[in-house]
């Protein structure tokens, strides 16, 4: 820096130095210090450290465990002793009536088998549990007097739970809970319950070979039919909802490069001359890009009412300003020589357009509308689960009843598929079609340096 | 293009395979276009048919809901200022979370971007493993981690923060390690030869180089953090969209405290970004000279 000046002295010379080190080291240190500062006060502005007490281990616990396995719910109606066999004791899993799987035997006395020496036995009276290692849990309801348990001698430990109305016993093999009006047996297995077809369904619990030989005798159709309409997941709905979701993304984007893209010529200091239109245009941009996508979502569905085509023109509002603000700044740095060029050839101004700015502008425009279609899949995610469409809906509705867990997996790794997906498309595409302009290559390059505007 | 070492052929030669050239692009662009167009007409059906309200019916009350809720802020402007220094905390604290979930993103996004980058890597047998850890730290939306998070841990930002956070390193980690690539790896070389540590490397060696690119990026990523947080307050994580969504619930009578966010949320958004997007340009043409 100052080094050429020729009388400094190398005194002088030192001491720069270790000024010009002194200040880095201070920007060094100080600024992750600056960070750091904040997080600390970010931890307690937001309360981190009572987030403990806050968690509830019973919810992280059945979140974690019901997503990848499920249990089958062995009932006893106390009143009338009644027993029926439900997966995840929801009337759409229910085994028809004097049916069981092979674990639970019906009758007189009801045996469900929960493996490893574990039993219970719904008896005409008594509910007995056959723990090994520990003894005979016996427990009677009452009406009246309530459950009343016998427990083998000793302490109760702390894997039962007697009241004066309610046993409940845990064990690695199961559950069972008592109370006085019904008795109920979890039998836990891994998996995702009934997930090609319910219980009404005749291919249940087929294998995949004679499945395979079904349908290669005529039945393919109807094998088809039990899965897509199958009541626990509903893969007819899933499937619309994701359909729906990428519609959003897809009518969003591009309708707010179609839109954008003429607006973006009046938005420009080379093709629009006239000073206020041009400012007007552009604090148009910017109005409609800073009311949020949130603010557009609540408007419009208060116009448009809730589904796929509210979040479609949310996400095409709040785009239009973006994509106006990215095309004119790529117009404004379009080359003139080329559209000059054009002219000279006698072309009229649409041809002009046409051939001499078009063909520049048309990687950064294609570039970006696959950027965008890319995140707003995302969007259309989010702005579903506000505006009542699409997989954000299923997935809110999912979350909010707060027992389908399975269901809850199941679409968040629908979600991530589709996003990883539409990415590696819209990358797919965006090569091919900005390589296939001959000569192009360093192209896009070149412009996304010039804008940082790239959204990933 | 033209076969150069071939004999030239007579003009009209070249001239009728060239006309037949741009015709026969013609035609393929013409087909995309119909195509193109055919898929916007069915889409927008098809999300017509299957919305609450129809399009025709619902474009001329567009502006029915903002007429409503600004009127009734205009007739109640006094109590204006009153709401916004009300609504000031939330709005604190939706910025709250973009800053610290922007920060812990690009703390999180530089390690993955180093982890996934040649010659940077410290194990660069795992760099896939690193790879499709931003690949699918990116493609979750926000809402999902958050709203899974806010039943385990109850509403409020820290859901938020997190979920954001996971995101936001991902996008960063991808956008970061297409930095690094463009980064020269000889100070990484020269000091690796005088026996620097990894951390020593990369933060002496890397970190100088892509400094200014990977600023410029957490920027912008503050810009669109902001406007996330805001949104995951919608479906319950606290801050101001928490506030715009009660508000709304509360319907007419209560339309003066939505204008108040809408105004809140507006001007905050504008102004981060004017200032983000000055401070990008000034690091890039910095960087430039």
């Amino acid at each position: 820096m100052t080094v050429l000046s020729t009388n400094t002295g190398l005194e002088e010379l030192k001491q720069e130095a270790e000024l010009l080190f002194q200040r880095k080291r201070l920007f060094n240190f100080g600024l992750p210090a600056l960070v750091v500062l904040y997080l600390t006060y970010v931890f307690f502005a937001f309360d981190v450290p009572g987030l403990w007490s806050k968690l509830s281990p019973d919810n992280a616990y059945t979140l974690v465990s019901d997503s990848y396995s499920y249990k089958t719910h062995v009932t006893r109606d106390n009143r009338d002793a009644s027993v029926s066999v439900a997966i995840e004791g929801e009337r759409k899993g229910a085994y028809p009536e004097g049916e069981a799987p092979s674990w639970v035997t019906l009758g007189e006395t009801t045996v469900i088998d929960l493996e490893n020496g574990h039993v219970v036995r719904f008896g005409p009276e008594t509910i007995e549990y056959d723990v090994p290692g520990y003894g005979l849990i016996r427990a009677t309801p009452d009406r009246r007097r309530g459950v009343q348990a016998e427990l083998p001698a000793g302490e109760v430990p702390d894997w039962i739970n007697v009241s004066k109305n309610r046993l409940a016993v845990t064990t690695e093999a199961g559950r069972l809970t008592v109370t006085r009006s019904r008795s109920e047996v979890f039998r836990y297995f891994m998996g995702w319950e009934l997930f090609f077809f319910t219980l009404d369904s005749p291919y249940h619990g087929m294998g995949v070979g004679e499945l395979a030989s079904r349908a290669a005798t005529g039945e393919a159709a109807a094998i088809f039919n039990d899965f897509w309409t199958n009541k626990m997941w509903r893969h007819q709905d899933v499937a619309w909802a994701i359909l729906e979701t990428l519609l959003m993304a897809f009518l969003g984007t591009l309708g707010a490069g179609l839109i954008a893209l003429p607006l973006a010529f009046l938005a420009t200091r080379n093709f629009m001359p006239i000073r206020t239109l041009r400012f007007t245009m552009r604090r148009l941009f910017d109005f409609v890009r800073g009311v949020d996508a949130l603010i557009w979502t609540v408007v419009l569905s208060r116009a448009f009412g809730p589904g796929p085509l509210t979040g479609a023109l949310a996400i095409l509002v709040t785009d239009t300003g973006t994509f106006g603000k990215i095309f004119s700044e790529a117009l404004e740095n379009v080359d003139q020589k080329q559209i000059e060029g054009v002219q000279s050839t006698g072309a009229r101004p649409i041809q002009r357009y046409r051939f001499g700015v078009i063909p520049q502008i048309t990687p950064v425009l294609l570039s970006q509308l696959l950027y965008f279609l890319e995140s707003n899949t995302r969007s259309a995610t989010i702005i579903g689960a506000i505006t009542g469409g699409g997989i954000g809906l299923l997935l809110t509705q999912a979350i909010i009843t707060q027992k389908d867990w399975e269901e809850v997996a199941y679409y968040i790794v629908l979600i991530i598929l589709m996003v990883m997906l539409m990415d590696w498309f819209s990358g797919w595409l965006r090569r091919r079609l900005i390589k296939g302009d001959e000569g192009k290559k360093k192209k896009p390059k070149g412009t996304s340096k010039a804008k940082p505007f790239v959204l990933p | 293009m033209a076969d150069l070492s071939a004999a030239p052929g007579s003009v009209s030669e070249i001239r009728d395979s060239y006309v037949e050239l741009t015709q026969r692009r013609r035609v393929y662009g013409g087909i995309l276009l119909v195509l193109f167009v055919a898929l916007m007409a069915a889409g927008f059906r098809t999300a017509d048919n299957r919305n609450a309200g129809s399009f025709s019916d619902g474009f001329n009350r567009i502006f029915d809901y903002p007429t409503e809720v600004l009127g009734e802020a205009w007739e109640k402007v006094g109590l204006l200022p009153g709401h916004i220094l009300h609504f000031l905390p939330a709005l604190i604290e939706t910025i709250n979370i973009a800053a610290a979930s922007t920060l812990i993103g690009v703390v999180a996004g530089t390690f993955l971007a180093l982890l996934s980058t040649r010659g940077m890597a410290l194990w660069p047998r795992l760099i896939p493993l690193f790879r499709r850890i931003s690949d699918v730290f990116r493609a979750i939306p926000e809402i999902v981690i958050a709203l899974v998070l806010i039943f385990l841990l109850g509403g409020g930002p820290v859901p938020a923060m997190i979920a954001i956070a996971i995101h936001t390193a991902g996008a960063l980690g991808k956008l970061f390690s297409e930095v690094n690539e463009n980064a020269s790896l000889k100070p990484v070389e020269g000091l690796h030869s005088v026996g620097a540590s990894w951390a020593q490397r990369m933060l002496l060696g890397v970190i100088p180089q892509v400094g200014p690119n990977y600023v410029s990026y957490a920027l912008l990523r503050f810009e669109i953090n902001i406007r996330a947080s805001a949104i995951l307050g919608f479906v319950g994580a606290g801050g101001i969209g928490y506030e715009l969504r009660n508000s709304m619930a509360w319907g007419q009578g209560r339309y003066d405290e939505a204008a108040a966010i809408f105004l809140l949320l507006f001007f905050t958004i504008v102004v981060v970004d004017q200032i983000s997007g000055h401070l990008r340009d000034r690091l890039t043409h910095g960087a430039r000279t």
